[in-house]
């Protein structure tokens, strides 16, 4: 039975050749005879099916290998090992007909002409991607009025504000109704209200057009808000492949207590319950091992006297952080056993 | 077909809106063209003062003080075609800051692209151009002591001034496909730049060379740059030679156009293996 995969990935992997130079003139002037590279792997044999209509995000550490896999995965590069199809079509052969059907956007490259009003990039994109025009005008329309941005596209790009520009580079990308879309970093340098824009818009758009959708970001806002299913990469291997809230079940095991304690209580002796996060008398974080914490609030309340309690998941940012920096850790002892 | 035309066409439209947008460096870059020029005129009429005088029959290498004038002045028209400031600069930057991206993943030739935005430019530059351009020659018709061509010379020299263009634009394509292997070109362009200036005959008829110069110059691609359409223009290619020399003008621009489709091919293998 075929698979219904839109995206498949099979033991994809790619290395680059970097140059390497010691510090100073003199490695310099040997660099100009004779060079020394150095094999990076960036992606190491990664497995992925992605169905039709998912919203997947990418996490991990920057040079995890996030970005490198959706070039790989839009035909920029070639892989070193391994086979993808997207839709049926093996991304590097760069085929017409693939790229009709696909979009990237890059947060920190710019696809519009600078000089000239957006209206005039999406244009040429008509062009390029051959739409017919009533269809053009109505998917150009409705994305303008999704994003707010009807007013903005008779000035040129080099007069809007980051913000701005992001929402045209969006409605530049799926002019063409891609049925694949890749996001690279698309809110990186945006303030809070852009941010947020952009979300509502990628999530209104990608449960209307059921179209499947590739993110990698930083702000775990745009994942918690856009995705069900997240893969943390780390090393250019996949370290997580589940659901946002799985990660917490895996990867953390302790929740933070906060107490509010009565105004007389004294707020010091807390450490025999568990790590101390936080003091602001009368107000007291604690970090309490999962299993332990029926034992321990027990005890609390048994010994203090104690007015509200709340016990929550530590947030998403910190587990991510603590797990990149597990796999660092791990990295460094395993480099400083000679293991490699 | 049709469709293909249209993004031309859109593509066309919208360089020549961006070449507009700044209206300023657009108008000096235009008439600067024309500085150069006069120094020229006042170095050669330095030379023949020295020899004789600038309007007796006194030659220099076979050529009169107004003949000289005159074959900067069509020099400088053969350059208006076959110069093509930033493409090869370009193009290495392109590269270098990874914006050819955009030609990999949209469904889009980058070098048809690029030669598409060109010759927006140079439509913007000939529409400007043209009345300084004919000014200056009404100003100047006295150096054209050999009387005005005929229409079949006047064809051939379209002909010549069309393939430069295309010439000055592959070779140059190719130049900045480079940017591939070495990132950074400018050395090179510089040296391309030079070897032009000289061998191209932009700085004197090379006819004035002796041998064995004249004999490498008349192999190489570059003085269909500029000479080749001056010669013309001027009559001193004729018939024969004059097919065979348009001929191998066409010849050239196939050649190049070949080495930098393979090359841009090669360049995106390896980008898409070892950069990206």
């Amino acid at each position: 039975m075929p698979s219904m995969a839109i995206i498949e990935l099979r033991g994809l992997s790619k290395s680059y050749r970097v140059y390497q130079k010691a510090e100073g003139l003199r490695a310099s002037v040997r660099g100009l005879f004779r060079r020394e590279y150095r094999d990076v792997l960036a992606v190491r044999g990664i497995d992925l099916d992605v169905e039709q209509g998912e919203f997947v995000a990418f996490l991990g550490p920057n040079g995890a290998g996030k970005t490198t896999t959706l070039k790989l995965l839009s035909g920029v590069i070639n892989p070193t090992a391994g086979e993808a199809r997207v839709m049926g079509f093996v991304p590097w052969k760069r085929e017409n007909a693939y790229r009709r059907r696909f979009a990237l956007v890059m947060g920190q490259k710019n696809q519009l002409w600078w000089d000239l009003p957006a209206q005039e990039s999406f244009r040429l994109h008509q062009q390029i991607y051959r739409i017919d025009p009533g269809e053009f005008r109505a998917t150009l329309d409705e994305l303008t009025n999704l994003l707010d941005v009807e007013t903005l596209l008779r000035q040129p790009v080099r007069e809007l504000s980051l913000g701005e520009r992001m929402k045209m580079e969006l409605i530049a990308a799926l002019l063409h109704s891609p049925d694949v879309l890749f996001l690279d970093e698309p809110t990186i340098g945006l303030d809070v209200v852009a941010q947020h824009n952009i979300q509502q818009f990628l999530k209104y758009y990608q449960q209307r057009r059921r179209i499947t959708i590739l993110l990698t970001s930083h702000y775990m806002k745009d994942v918690g808000a856009l995705c069900k299913r997240v893969v943390i990469i780390a090393q250019g291997q996949i370290k997580y492949n589940g659901s946002l809230t799985g990660i917490m079940g895996r990867f953390s095991g302790h929740k933070v207590v906060t107490l509010q304690l009565d105004e007389q209580q004294r707020t010091d002796g807390f450490e025999r319950f568990g790590q101390v996060i936080e003091v602001q008398p009368p107000k007291v974080k604690l970090r309490i091992e999962r299993t332990a914490i029926p034992r321990v609030l027990a005890a609390i309340l048994d010994q203090h006297a104690v007015f509200d309690v709340a016990v929550e998941d530590p947030p998403l940012e910190e587990v991510i952080a603590e797990l990149f920096s597990q796999v660092d850790e791990r990295l460094q002892r395993r480099a400083a056993g000679g293991e490699r | 077909m049709y469709a293909r035309a249209v993004v031309y066409w859109t593509i066309l439209r919208i360089t020549l809106e961006e070449r507009l947008v700044y209206r300023g460096d657009f108008a000096l870059g235009t008439l600067m063209r024309f500085l150069p020029i006069i120094t020229q005129i006042f170095l050669w009429w330095a030379v023949f003062d020295s020899v004789g005088g600038t309007s007796s029959d006194d030659r220099v290498a076979g050529y009169r003080f107004q003949n000289v004038v005159a074959y900067y002045l069509l020099t400088m028209l053969s350059r208006a075609f076959s110069s093509m400031p930033g493409l090869a600069s370009g193009i290495a930057l392109q590269i270098r800051n990874g914006e050819i991206k955009k030609f990999l993943v949209q469904p889009v030739d980058m070098l048809g692209f690029l030669m598409l935005s060109r010759l927006a430019h140079k439509l913007a530059y000939y529409t400007v151009a043209a009345i300084p351009f004919a000014f200056v020659f009404f100003l100047c018709r006295g150096f054209f002591v050999d009387g005005w061509p005929d229409a079949g010379t006047l064809a051939a020299f379209a002909l010549a001034l069309v393939l430069s263009l295309l010439l000055g634009f592959f070779l140059e394509a190719s130049i900045g496909l480079i940017g591939f292997w070495f990132l950074e070109v400018s050395s090179l362009l510089f040296v391309y730049m030079l070897l032009t200036y000289f061998l191209s005959g932009h700085m004197f008829p090379l006819d004035m060379l002796p041998a064995p110069w004249n004999h490498l110059v008349a192999v190489l691609p570059l003085k269909y740059l500029a000479y080749f359409p001056s010669a013309v223009f001027l009559g001193k290619i004729t018939g024969l030679d004059l097919v065979r020399e348009l001929c191998i003008a066409a010849t050239w621009v196939v050649v190049f156009a070949i080495v930098s489709r393979v090359m841009f091919h090669r360049g995106v293998k390896r980008y898409s293996g070892y950069g990206g």
